[in-house]
């Protein structure tokens, strides 16, 4: 036999209490998670000024993405198939519902300001994006054919488009990423990814083109922060100093001059890793950089245990996703990517995208642990 | 369903996608190997530099804004300037907690709703370590009541700022416009870092469309400062480029006296040098004082603004759209000629109505005993309309449409300012377009003496205006007289492109069509004659009346007997001197009633200043 079965591995049948497999945990995922969040409460701890109430909103957020991971990880994963052409219809639907609005007037651009509403939409597609691309191309024989790619490329472009014009452009990279992963896993052949990141790159000169000279001049300032001390470049040249003033063993936690004479902006929210830098060092960026590897090892290893295609293409694409927030978070942070506002997962202060994150890993847990073991 | 014929290759699948997944792994890691590099760099390689840096961190970096331009008009009287003034801000994130210090701020100073509703939009646009105001404009009391309680609000700073101003206050407020403070949606398309220490942007008028040269660019300095961030001293400076001083064509001698013309009035005055197109006077009354929207006014006063039925904050100049009436009888009459649908011989008897054949309706004349036998002369000097209905008839709505094109009618004039509306001059074309209908014979006679679909606004009938009186060189109104940059080291004249000619066969039709609006102010029985009594250069014009609403037939106009509100608006254009104008007016009065006694004697007031100020020969 050609397919590996595996056996099953000592800590996910044979040891587990019936409540762990009841509740259809995957426990080293638990664990990662539970071990980052631990590390989040630490650093924001000290980065919010040792504010309790700032360090209780974070903890409920988190508990909140914890349950949702919970609740998700109950269903079986047939559903979210089931569900993902819905979920995906309406989050197109409440897209365009912002969109519009956005553009009627002043009065409307406040209507986006209510609370969650003005986030739901792309928080939804962040998810719905991947699901949607892998349901629709686990319908037929993979690697795709050259139409279900074009349709593919469609439920990827529109949402990316609309939401860059909201104008959130770390989502719409984000959704972008989510969706090219699924096609990357579907086994598109490499040579049309060849041939598509070189139209791409032919393409840029004729953009550059028809940019504004203000649009042009920010495109400037992303490459070249130094340029723009008042803004971009105020923020990675206070966070470099920050990183590298921390050396091996860092300044000790709260003891981060950075953050604390407030040189530091967003010290809390998408720039908490100089925080962490700072204060625990090399070292300390080095466990967390470990957890944050274990965390997409694990995942990518579910996916690989997945047991239908729609399955092993969600999953891998959520974890791909997952480190891409790791990636461009700390590439924005040490000042090797243009700023771009996207959070650290699991420590960063706010819970926008913490609680979607946190349903993609549910969903991740259905899919492992509703597998049906075939017996041996 | 070919597709589905192909079985799904199970461990094809799994094989490619087992490949895919090691690829990832490969990356990741490879990304990851990436950062660690990066911050083993950081962290350990640099460490010592940035260890230094760190150390030395009491530098903060603080935008200065730039100095907004000044604006003058053509003679260097200062239009809007720059006062000092104080304003109240904070730092959100010095502030412990922003609610709190608002409420206790509220006990020591005024804060208005508005106040604090714009300061809390601005909250969650700017980045917590930005300065953001809260009230500009604090009396001295104020500034001296907060000085004593400084010490109980962190963050919360007297900022000296320079606050806009305009002298002349309602004066020209229409071409001048104002700023304002930068709401959200500007925020986003401004550029952040040129913007950033800026409070207020140009929101209309020359403060809009100069924005960019007004602005100028932000300069920025290191301050060193204790941990709260209270500046102990300057280190370094890079100082701000001030915005341009902009130098407009208006006049302001002749715009005051324009608007004191006007006043009391609703209306638009514009007077252009033909030559040149540009702006001596461009009036519109009622206006506003614009100094009340430079920090924001109560959604209640706007909203009486708003309300108020004669329209202080709409500009007439630029966007009221008006019937020409009578005063676009010499453009047709150019057209008659020019077409050979008359010569200047053509006569017409005008019996006080016209019909088409073949219908009875009355296309009646003005004057209801008719103007008995009329040429192209008479009938602009008596403004007769039978004769101005046979010249539509026989020129027929293409031929009309195209020529009153090349004059600029039906197309935004192109002026240096926003909100700029477009008239419409009326086709076949667009009849069919916007109403699905066919044109009628009994529009194009309408057409013919200015009234039907046929609207312009009163820059676009100085444009025409000013062409006429240029005997055919198209020239394109504009408001920029030049540019001081540098502190008045440099100035920059913009030269305007020429905008070519309206097509003539015989230049001899220019003559006769300007002497005859020179017959309707010096001569006898013309319709503005009066109005060129005593002057001591002479004036071509034509007079306008233009129907607010339509007169059923049988029915005689009576103008006390109509409310004022559905009187009809006059009109007038004229230029001088006739041989070579050196001006050309346009004057608009709403409701006014007679162009030849509502508009015309605006229009030698405006001209008789301009002359004045010239040396007599």
């Amino acid at each position: 036999m050609a397919i590996d079965l595996q056996q099953p591995r000592w800590y996910e049948r044979r040891h587990h209490s019936p409540l762990i497999r009841g509740l259809h945990i995957d426990v080293p995922l638990m664990v990662g998670l539970l071990l980052l969040s631990a590390v989040g409460l630490v650093v924001l701890y000290s980065a919010g000024g040792q504010s309790t109430d700032v360090l209780a909103r974070q903890a409920i957020r988190m508990a909140a993405g914890f349950a949702a991971m919970l609740v998700l990880a109950q269903m079986p994963p047939q559903q979210f198939a089931r569900w993902t052409p819905w979920v995906y219809g309406i989050g197109m639907f409440l897209l365009a519902a912002v969109l519009v609005m956005g553009e009627i007037g002043k009065g409307a651009q406040r209507w986006l300001d209510f609370g969650v509403l003005r986030f739901q939409p792309s928080e939804i597609m962040k998810v719905a994006v991947p699901m949607m691309v892998a349901w629709y191309l686990a319908e037929n024989p993979l690697p795709p054919r050259r139409r279900a790619l074009a349709v593919a490329s469609i439920m990827i472009v529109v949402p990316t488009l609309m939401i860059a014009r909201q104008p959130d452009l770390g989502t719409a990279l984000l959704l972008a990423s989510s969706g090219l992963f699924v096609l990357l896993f579907s086994g598109v052949s490499w040579r049309l990814v060849a041939t598509v990141v070189g139209a791409m790159g032919a393409i840029a000169p004729v953009v550059w083109h028809f940019l504004r000279d203000y649009q042009r001049q920010r495109v400037f300032t992303l490459l070249h922060p130094e340029n723009d001390p008042l803004g971009a470049g105020y923020h990675i040249i206070q966070s470099k100093i920050a990183i590298g003033s921390g050396g091996l063993f860092g300044k000790g936690w709260l003891n981060g001059s950075q953050a604390h004479l407030d040189f530091l902006p967003e010290h809390s929210t998408d720039f908490i890793f100089a925080v962490l830098a700072e204060e625990f060092g090399l070292i300390g960026v080095l466990i967390v950089l470990a957890l944050y590897f274990f965390v997409v090892a694990r995942g990518l290893y579910i996916a690989t245990q997945a047991q239908s295609s729609f399955n092993r293409l969600v999953a891998g694409s959520l974890t791909l996703t997952f480190f891409v927030y790791i990636f461009v978070n700390i590439g924005m942070v040490t000042g090797l990517l243009p700023v771009v506002g996207l959070p650290l997962p699991m420590i960063s202060y706010g819970g926008t995208s913490l609680v979607t994150m946190m349903a993609a890993f549910g969903i991740l847990m259905s899919i492992h642990t509703h597998r049906k073991l075939l017996s041996t | 369903m070919v597709e589905r014929t192909h079985l799904k290759n199970y461990l094809r699948e799994t094989h490619i996608f087992t490949s895919r997944v090691l690829v990832a792994l490969v990356c990741v890691s490879a990304l990851l190997g990436l950062l660690v590099v990066r911050l083993v760099y950081l962290q350990i390689i640099s460490h010592e530099h940035f260890s230094t840096l760190s150390e030395k961190n009491r530098v903060n970096i603080v935008p200065v804004p730039p100095t907004r331009g000044l604006i003058y008009d053509r003679n260097g009287v200062l239009m809007a300037q720059n006062v000092p003034s104080f304003s109240l801000e904070i730092i959100p994130e010095q502030t412990d907690d922003v609610d709190a210090t608002l409420a206790d701020l509220g006990k020591l100073i005024t804060l208005s709703d508005d106040d604090l509703e714009n300061f809390r939009n601005l909250l969650q646009e700017k980045r917590a370590f930005e300065s953001i105001p809260l009230r500009f404009r604090l009396s001295e009391e104020e500034v001296a009541r907060f000085s004593v309680n400084r010490y109980r609000f962190p963050g919360v700073e007297i900022q000296a700022r320079l606050s806009r101003d305009y002298p002349f206050a309602k004066v020209a407020s229409h071409a001048l416009g104002f700023v304002g403070r930068i709401n959200e949606t500007e925020m986003n398309e401004l550029d952040p870092t040129n913007y950033n220490g800026t409070t207020h942007v140009g929101k209309i008028g020359v403060e809009k469309s100069y924005e960019n040269v007004l602005h100028g660019t932000v300069g920025y300095q290191h301050e060193e400062s204790n941990a709260r961030g209270r500046v102990l001293r300057v280190l370094q400076r890079i100082a701000p480029t001030p915005g341009q001083n902009v130098y407009l064509t208006i006049d302001m001698n002749l715009q005051m006296v324009a608007e004191s013309a006007l006043e009391g009035k609703r209306g638009a005055v514009v007077a252009l040098n033909p030559k040149t197109g540009e702006v001596l006077t461009l009036a519109s009354l009622p206006g506003a004082d614009p100094n009340i929207f430079i920090n924001g006014i109560s959604t209640q006063q706007y909203q009486t603004l708003q309300d108020d039925p004669n329209q202080p904050l709409f500009n007439r100049v630029l966007s009221g759209q008006y019937p020409p009436g009578s005063t676009i009888k010499p453009l047709l009459a150019l057209a008659g000629l020019e077409y050979k649908a008359v010569t200047p011989a053509t006569q017409v008897f005008c019996q006080g109505w016209y019909a088409l054949p073949g219908d009875a309706h009355r296309y009646r004349d003005w004057k209801k005993e008719g103007h008995g036998s009329t040429n192209v002369t008479s009938a602009i000097v008596h403004s007769c309309d039978v004769y101005f209905y046979q010249l539509a008839r026989d020129l027929g709505i293409d031929r009309m449409y195209k020529y009153l094109s090349y004059f600029g009618l039906g197309k935004k004039t192109g002026i240096d300012l926003p909100g700029e509306l477009s008239g419409l001059l009326p086709s076949r074309e667009w009849k069919r377009a916007a109403r699905q209908e066919a044109w009628f014979p009994g529009e194009t006679l309408i057409t013919g003496i200015g009234q039907g679909y046929l609207l312009t606004t009163p820059l676009q009938m100085a444009e025409a205006s000013a062409i006429l009186a240029n005997r055919g060189t198209i020239i394109q109104p504009r408001i920029l007289h030049a540019l001081q940059r540098n502190g008045g080291t440099e100035i920059v004249v913009p030269t305007p492109a020429p905008q070519g000619k309206v097509p003539i066969s015989d230049p001899s039709n220019w003559n006769a069509v300007i002497s005859a609006m020179e017959d309707v102010v010096n001569t006898q029985g013309g319709t503005a004659y009066g109005i060129g009594r005593g002057a001591t250069y002479r004036i071509a014009g034509k007079t306008g009346t233009a129907q607010v609403f339509g007169i059923k037939q049988n029915e005689k106009y009576k103008a006390q007997e109509v409310e004022e509100r559905m009187r009809d608006h006059a009109l007038f254009i004229a230029f001088a001197p006739a041989n070579d104008p050196e001006i050309a007016v346009v004057v608009v009065v709403e409701n006014g009633g007679h162009g030849g006694s509502a508009a015309a004697p605006i229009a030698r007031a405006v001209m008789d200043r301009y002359f004045s100020s010239k040396p007599v020969l």
